[in-house]
């Protein structure tokens, strides 16, 4: 049976791995190559590393960085961040990496997933979503953010994410904003509305602080996968702990 | 040796890498004169089937890739390279493959019929369905990683060497005579799938 995935996000700033709080404020976090073979040895099920640093040097950097992770560990790798044309997807892929998570410019010019989608398959193609709850005119609306979650677009989070499946996407990771970087708990509700109106696979993140809020992620949530930073950077907690929890509590898991 | 065969469909670095992080001397082919002189051919890839065979077509390898076959030499196809050794391929439309295995490659229905999410994406398990020395010392229903929305029905089910169970089993390897070919990604399973590549190479 297919088994749940649990996946460390490294955010890449210039080389190195960081970690932010609420999206603004970043630590340094350690070496991606270092990184990315502790979490191997650690039985994580994929990696993704999402570039922070958005300049024209920060991306040259990713590709080198994702072609020296590729060539020492054997395991899926995403890209994100800073994907704005079909060449830097060219360039991220050619470099490794398995699929490309696309954000900001998938909602400036949605025809882009389809383009990659066209090249690479959609297995290839993920839409990044920075999603936040907010108020407007007193009613609470899921919307969608652009531009490491600095920007509104007035775009809302159901409707976005169906387009982007018909477009060709074949995963989306859904970063709930207001959850990110607490470690108090994937926005459940949101993740289970999300992979219920989609029929691809849905990877949750923002706000992992536990094993227990991976568990609600994946089982209430209906997330295929789960994705963490901080509780794993800051060993809070390894990889095979958190899957020994789910193993434990009835969720599929690939134990190692 | 191992031959990769580089046909632009998608990044082969990581099946070399593999293969050398396993022991084995690999290198990345493009042509059909390189296939002819390959001993241990490899055909990777990822994308869509039509595109693919165009890709063949255009760098004259089909028959080259036959002719490798009808020599006797060992073909390891992976992933697309397992679905385009069959007959038709179901994607966007239908397309001949290279008709080296008698069957199809069809869509997964389980999104429709049982609401399971459709790529196939992530770690799944191996239930060997006859003797294969690409297995050999791997553990009982070890994890390998699969990312696809197309699986492959052969005609004559002896060729299976290996099912999945997603909603239903479906084939996740084969092997017939010096045809080798699995659905997942080896370069991409972590030890099991460094061992199988390992074993494809002493053979």
């Amino acid at each position: 049976m297919l088994t749940k995935r649990i996946i460390p996000c490294l955010d890449v700033d210039k080389g190195r791995v960081v970690k932010g709080v609420k999206f603004f404020d970043h630590v340094d976090a350690g070496d991606p190559v270092e990184q990315a073979r502790r979490y191997q040895a650690d039985g994580a099920d994929e990696l993704v590393f999402y570039d922070i640093s958005a300049s024209h040097e920060g991306r040259q950097i990713m590709a080198d960085l994702v072609r020296e992770v590729a060539d020492n560990v054997f395991m899926p790798l995403t890209v994100g961040g800073g994907i704005r044309t079909l060449d830097d997807a060219v360039r991220l892929i050619q470099a490794g990496a398995e699929k490309v998570s696309i954000n900001s410019a998938a909602v400036k010019r949605p025809q882009l997933l389809a383009e990659v989608a066209r090249r690479f398959g959609r297995c290839a193609t993920v839409l990044g979503l920075d999603a936040n709850r907010v108020m407007k005119d007193g009613v609470e609306v899921w919307e969608v953010f652009v531009n490491g979650g600095r920007v509104g677009t007035g775009i809302k989070v159901m409707d976005w994410v169906k387009q982007a499946e018909a477009l060709g996407a074949g995963e989306i990771v859904l970063n709930v904003m207001n959850a990110d970087g607490t470690t108090e708990g994937y926005d459940i509700e949101m993740t289970a509305a999300v992979s219920d109106a989609v029929s691809i696979p849905v990877v949750a993140s923002g706000g992992a602080g536990s094993p227990e809020h991976m568990r609600q992620a994946l089982v209430e949530g209906h997330a295929d996968a789960a994705l963490a930073a901080s509780i794993f950077h800051f060993n809070k907690y390894t990889v095979q702990q958190v899957k020994q929890y789910l193993h434990e509590h009835g969720v599929p898991v690939r134990l190692v | 040796m191992i031959s990769i065969l580089d046909y632009r469909m998608g990044n082969l670095r990581s099946v070399q890498k593999a293969f050398e992080h396993a022991g084995a001397a690999a290198r990345i082919i493009t042509s059909a004169d390189e296939v002819r002189q390959a001993d241990k051919l490899v055909l990777p890839g990822v994308g869509a089937f039509g595109d693919a065979m165009d890709h063949l077509r255009e760098q004259n390898l089909v028959d080259a890739i036959r002719a490798h076959v009808e020599s006797g030499k060992l073909l390891l196809g992976i992933c697309l390279g397992l679905q385009l050794l069959f007959d038709v391929g179901y994607e966007d439309g239908e397309h001949a493959g290279l008709g080296l295995v008698k069957g199809k490659c069809v869509r997964f229905d389980v999104d429709r019929e049982m609401g399971l999410k459709v790529p196939h994406m992530g770690w799944n398990q191996l239930r060997l369905e006859k003797p294969c020395p690409l297995f050999d010392g791997l553990p009982e229903g070890a994890g390998v990683y699969f990312v696809h929305s197309y699986h492959v029905v052969p005609d004559d089910r002896s060729v299976i060497a290996t099912t999945t169970d997603y909603g239903h089993p479906f084939v996740s390897s084969i092997a017939t005579g010096n045809i080798m070919a699995m659905q997942f990604h080896p370069e991409k399973s972590q030890s099991a799938g460094l061992k199988i590549l390992s074993n494809f190479a002493r053979l």
